[in-house]
């Protein structure tokens, strides 16, 4: 019987035959944690009674979901893991280096590792190729501590892609139209394996961003094979000698398949305050907005930045809608003020804020008030999340994003591209 | 044998409704952070629960975030356990590796304020309000076997590594 992706990187790394259904102890190839479960990880750490890393160099500390903090509580949160990193040897990821699964993407995940993070949108690493999934703050001290963790091999749901995307629909519309379809626990233990006629065309930014929302349909891990996609991106990323190509086998078994025809797709919005509450832009035309958030994990790539710049070029946001921009990463910002996006995207009133999660989970930098609504382009619209429990978040692509800004109410794309 | 009253919550619980970002600040001063379980589903909440009680909920409870603290905030309420038709799975490996059981079950017959009594052995829920009684799955393995150490930490000192015979 052949393998899926999942079953295959397991067996690799366990040495074992991983079948789904099975318990598997892994060697772990990254382990990390960001600011605000980092500290719990540390304790934990500590109180396990293991002095030592099990691999310093493949641990990393995060600062990025309050970066450069907002509160002297932080602030001591971020004292506590600088303090580890000096005594542990693991690496600190400082202040405006950015979010950590753009970072992971861009500089640590190869195809075939297996990585853990104390944050559960590290599944976006499986668009390289990598298992890569979140856990809580003890699973990963002691992961950090023994260099291994305990997995279920999950069973796989293989998503079937054919066609292209229309203009004006993206990766993101894709994720929340299936998210949309399957339910937020649609996916509940599992993997979501993306395959099919069309994956051999699809970018790698589209790619981050359908497996860092797999999360929202429960999955476990979202995986693509590693082709020539991503030994291209290793290599503009000066990473050619970590590819290894990895794929599922043609007779590997699924519990289901889902076909979609991406040529059908429309832009699609995740409605207040689920994720897999979605319909598309055109049933939400006109819903009037205080606020459009562009970055995260989720979209605040190279891609994601030109998409809203090439809309919002020689333009204004809506004077009630305030737009505020968050590159995921250093790297992303430095691409972006090269390529001219940052000058645009302020000349159209925008907020430029650091590289980092941003006003994504209500922290700082953007926190809603009671009664308003937000567009996103970040990955949940739970209640709360954003700030007042009585705020609206909607989430979207981009493009939408940037559509939206212009008018004050939510807007296809299509309309302005 | 676990004794105490039920909570009774919907679907689709999340971690955001557990222990919201907003409060990202206190999560290293767990029993200031305490004070706001579950505030965003039932503000009342950390005020009316008692030692032993049990939070039971509908379906997918804990979803979103990786975030430890909601699985600890409701062990820190004491809770002795969490009944849902389903959890999420980074919550439910969270809340075995803190020793509070996740117990999965239909609660579709427990109503707000029932008093429940849990045989964590037999793997029975009475409902001594209205007579009912429930199964609930059983919890796998390596899970039961962290949860009757108390926990991952614990686990981990008493065995050094994973051990799955």
């Amino acid at each position: 019987m052949g393998k899926t992706l999942a079953e295959k990187i397991l067996s690799q790394k366990a040495k074992s035959e991983a079948i789904s259904g099975s318990i598997v102890i892994a060697p772990v190839d990254l382990v990390f944690v960001q600011d605000t479960t980092g500290p719990l990880t540390v304790r934990q750490f500590q109180s396990s009674g293991f002095a030592r890393l099990a691999n310093p160099t493949r641990s990393v500390l995060f600062i990025d979901h309050a970066a450069p903090s907002p509160n002297y509580g932080l602030s001591n949160d971020h004292k506590l893991l600088r303090e580890f990193a000096r005594q542990s040897g693991a690496t600190v990821s400082e202040v405006g280096e950015g979010v950590c699964h753009q970072i992971v993407a861009e500089s640590l995940a190869k195809p075939g590792d297996v990585i853990i993070g104390a944050d559960s949108h590290t599944v976006t690493a499986g668009a390289l190729g990598a298992f890569a999934t979140g856990m809580g703050s003890t699973d990963v001290a002691i992961a950090l501590a023994l260099g291994e963790t305990w997995l279920r091999v999950p069973e796989s749901i293989k998503v079937v892609l054919s066609g292209n995307f229309p203009d004006g629909v993206y990766g993101k519309d894709l994720i929340l139209y299936l998210i949309g379809q399957i339910g937020a626990d649609g996916a509940t233990y599992k993997a979501l394996e993306f395959g099919g006629s069309s994956i051999g065309n699809m970018s790698m930014p589209a790619r981050l961003t359908i497996a860092n929302m797999v999360v929202e349909a429960g999955a476990k891990a979202g995986l693509f094979a590693a082709d020539k996609i991503t030994r291209e991106y290793l290599t503009s990323q000066g990473r050619s000698n970590e590819y290894q190509p990895i794929s599922a086998d043609d007779d590997a078994s699924y519990e289901k398949i889902i076909n979609i025809n991406m040529a059908k797709l429309e832009p699609m919005v995740a409605k207040p305050h689920t994720v897999d509450n979605t319909a598309p832009v055109t049933e939400l035309k006109g819903t009037k907005i205080n606020q459009v958030v562009i970055g995260t994990c989720t979209n605040g790539r190279l891609d994601d930045l030109a998409l809203a710049a090439n809309i919002l070029r020689g333009k204004k946001r809506h004077p009630r809608t305030r737009l505020i921009v968050a590159p995921a990463s250093r790297q992303v910002m430095l691409d972006s003020i090269r390529a001219g996006y940052i000058q645009t995207l302020i000349e159209a009133e925008a907020v430029i804020l650091p590289p980092g999660c941003g006003p994504c989970l209500g922290l700082h930098q953007g926190v809603l008030g009671s009664g308003e609504v937000c567009l996103s382009t970040s990955n949940r619209n739970f209640r709360g999340r954003m700030g007042s429990p009585e705020a609206f978040i909607y989430l979207a692509s981009p493009a939408t994003a940037a559509a939206s800004a212009l008018t004050g109410e939510i807007t296809d794309p299509r309309e302005v591209i | 044998m676990l004794k105490g009253r039920a909570f009774k919550f919907g679907d689709s619980i999340s971690t955001d409704h557990i222990i919201p970002g907003r409060y990202a600040h206190l999560r290293s001063n767990p029993p200031e952070l305490a004070k706001h379980v579950l505030e965003d589903a039932d503000p009342a909440f950390a005020a009316k629960v008692k030692p032993g009680d049990f939070v039971v909920a509908g379906n997918n409870f804990g979803l979103g975030s990786s975030r430890e603290h909601a699985a600890l905030v409701i062990k820190m309420a004491g809770v002795s356990a969490v009944l849902a038709k389903s959890v999420a799975r980074i919550f439910f490996r969270n809340a075995i590796n803190l020793g509070l059981p996740v117990l999965i079950c239909a609660t579709d017959k427990i109503n707000d304020g029932d008093e429940l009594e849990i045989d964590l052995t037999a793997g029975i829920v009475r409902d001594t309000t209205n007579g009912s009684e429930l199964e609930f799955n059983k919890i796998p393995a390596v899970m039961l076997a962290i949860l009757n150490c108390g926990g991952l930490i614990p686990y981990i000192k008493k065995y050094g590594s994973f051990k799955l015979e």
